[in-house]
């Protein structure tokens, strides 16, 4: 246990050194924090209507101005923010956890088993992410839940090819051999000793996807295949200043600039994890 | 290379095989029921049972797929519900306006890409670089329907340079002048993130091919760094930079679908996006059947130029052949 701990230690050391990626996690903090307190400290309801219609920023109380229908921006992207991590959080974990399973099983069973599922894989992969997640929310009723399944089932093929790609590389080490002499059973192999190899790359991975599947859930939302107005969501925000780009371009703009620095961010602490958990990195 | 080319075709056929049934299967993934739609709300139990009959949706599944497939193979993708045309006659056409819009841009983002990484290499850790990679950096992350509504404010509406949509028919009206006048904004939007990764990657192995003995050894040799840049270093770097935008050129499928629906280009993308608004299951069909179609042969293209450029999967090849 102390062992493990002093890992911890060297690789929160190594992480904190970067100063990119501990700039990213406070950041990223600050975010989840307003997300999660929005109802507390919106200055109003997102979805009232509280000064005139696409008011500019600064005047009369609203900070970051109005939309079309006179709501508060600054109101919305608070509230939008748990929208955006939920739709990017909630697929990367659901696809990692499904995937997990899927590739330790296909990589360290192998044969037949491995065929099929990796062929399977192959088959969802031939899509490209974005027109897989588009066309399965356009055909389902469109919602935030929708929009979680899209997406994990269009990013489920990429993390199960890493994982399983790891799990060949780790079952042909010397240690795990030593453990099946040994006499450990098929379970405890994968769990003792492919499982914890597998983490660092996946949660690297999974990290830097947490943003892209952001940009592409609030896409759909764009498209007016995921959440549905009146609900405050970053994609939605975007589409509704379409109409009054020229008179007020700071409808579009503002929701555009926290998605780009909230994507930006995951894709620092993704870096920043990497030199953190690998220790030939770590060691320079 | 024929040899590996072969073999990566046969490994296509169950793949395509599987990209059917998936897409078969789409039609049955929708809620509700198909004559409803055909139909209408208020139409009677009676009149929908005749056209589930005549659609042959009272057959069995796999009756239903082996039909639907054999209709495909032969060229019928089916008739659209919303406007009664064959779906083929509507996704192929815009197929082609894709391709156009898709290819220019990658064209566009492997030059700025090049160009910028390079130019960020030459120079390492110098102000420029962190400005080149800064930008690369925000704009690889920025949503393609954001990014590409910035640049319509800033040409279209802010400077007046361009119109903004208004591309109908490639075919008809203004020629290739005005083809181009409405392909730079999308086409801008569209190569924004590729250009980013493929300027990241540029730089990255540039530098890293830079650091190598025989790079010194050439600098010390008194060589001009601008010739060490061309002829030890890029020449070097160049696998890794081709996979990578073999690569963007599949992603590049998936950003072109956001940008078809802001600037109204009337590619595959914006046809599918109507065919959703109305629910209407083939056109949505066959126009994924076309994009995952053409993913496949794009990948297929990527694997066999870096199949030809690596040289140790020639060698295996002659190995093998021998």
């Amino acid at each position: 246990m102390r062992f493990h701990l002093r890992i911890l230690k060297l690789a929160w050391y190594a992480y904190a050194k970067d100063n990119a990626a501990l700039g990213a996690l406070i950041f990223l903090a600050i975010i989840v924090l307003i997300s999660l307190l929005a109802p507390l400290i919106s200055p109003y309801d997102p979805a009232a209507a509280v000064a005139d219609i696409a008011a500019q920023p600064g005047s009369e109380g609203v900070i970051l101005g109005a939309d079309v229908d006179g709501r508060d921006i600054l109101s919305r992207l608070f509230w939008g923010g748990r929208i955006a991590l939920l739709v990017g959080i909630a697929p990367t974990v659901a696809a990692t956890l499904f995937s997990l399973v899927l590739g330790l099983a296909a990589g360290y069973i192998g044969g037949w088993f491995d065929q099929i599922v990796m062929r399977i894989v192959d088959v969802v992969f031939a899509f490209p992410l974005v027109l897989l997640a588009i066309v399965i929310a356009g055909v389902l009723e469109p919602g935030v839940w929708t929009v979680i399944l899209a997406i994990s089932i269009a990013l489920m093929p990429y993390i199960a090819r890493l994982v399983r790609t790891t799990t060949m590389n780790v079952k042909q080490q010397p240690y795990v051999e030593a453990a099946r002499a040994g006499g450990a059973g098929g379970l405890a192999i994968v769990l003792r000793y492919i499982l914890p190899n597998m983490i660092p790359p996946v949660l690297i991975f999974a990290t830097t996807l947490i943003g892209l599947m952001m940009v592409v859930g609030s896409g759909l939302s764009f498209l007016g295949l995921g959440i549905q107005p009146p609900d405050a969501d970053w994609g939605i925000m975007v589409a509704e200043g379409r109409g009054v780009l020229r008179k007020a371009p700071h409808i579009t703009i503002f929701p555009g600039v926290v998605i780009v620095l909230v994507a930006l961010s995951f894709n620092f602490i993704g870096d920043g994890l990497r030199d953190a958990l690998d220790p030939r990195r770590r060691s320079r | 290379m024929l040899r590996f080319i072969a073999g990566r075709l046969v490994l296509t056929i169950p793949v395509l095989f599987g990209v059917s049934v998936i897409v078969f299967l789409l039609a049955h993934l929708a809620p509700g029921d198909v004559t409803t739609i055909l139909a209408g709300p208020f139409a009677t139990e009676v009149v929908k049972e005749k056209l589930r009959i005549s659609f042959g949706l009272d057959q069995a599944l796999p009756v239903q797929y082996i039909k639907w497939l054999g209709h495909i193979l032969q060229g019928d993708f089916g008739t659209s519900i919303a406007n009664r045309r064959d779906v083929a006659d509507l996704v192929f056409p815009k197929f082609v306006n894709t391709a156009i819009l898709a290819l220019s841009s990658a064209l566009l983002a492997y030059i700025i890409g090049f160009f910028a990484g390079i130019f960020a290499a030459a120079r390492p850790y110098s102000f420029s670089d962190r400005i080149v990679m800064g930008v690369t950096l925000m704009l690889g992350n920025a949503p393609p329907y954001w990014l590409g509504l910035l640049i319509v404010l800033l040409i279209s509406l802010n400077w007046r340079l361009l119109p903004a949509t208004g591309m109908t028919n490639i075919m008809g009206g203004g020629g290739a002048w005005d083809v181009f006048l409405h392909l730079i904004q999308p086409m801008l939007t569209t190569a924004a993130a590729p250009a980013c990764i493929v300027a990241r990657i540029v730089r990255a192995s540039m530098l890293e091919i830079l650091s190598q003995n025989y790079v010194r050894v050439a600098r010390a040799k008194g060589i001009r760094r601008s010739l060490i840049l061309r002829r030890h270093a890029l020449r070097n770097a160049l696998p890794p930079i081709v996979t990578i935008c073999g690569l963007q050129l599949g992603y590049l499928l998936g950003g072109v679908l956001f940008v078809e629906v802001i600037f109204a280009w009337p590619g595959i993308g914006n046809q599918l996006w109507q065919a959703i608004q109305a629910r209407d299951i083939p056109t949505i069909q066959g126009a994924t059947l076309v994009i995952a179609l053409a993913f496949v042969v794009v990948n297929l293209a990527v694997d066999a130029i870096n199949a030809y450029l690596d040289p140790k999967i020639r060698a295996s090849e002659r190995a093998g052949a021998s």
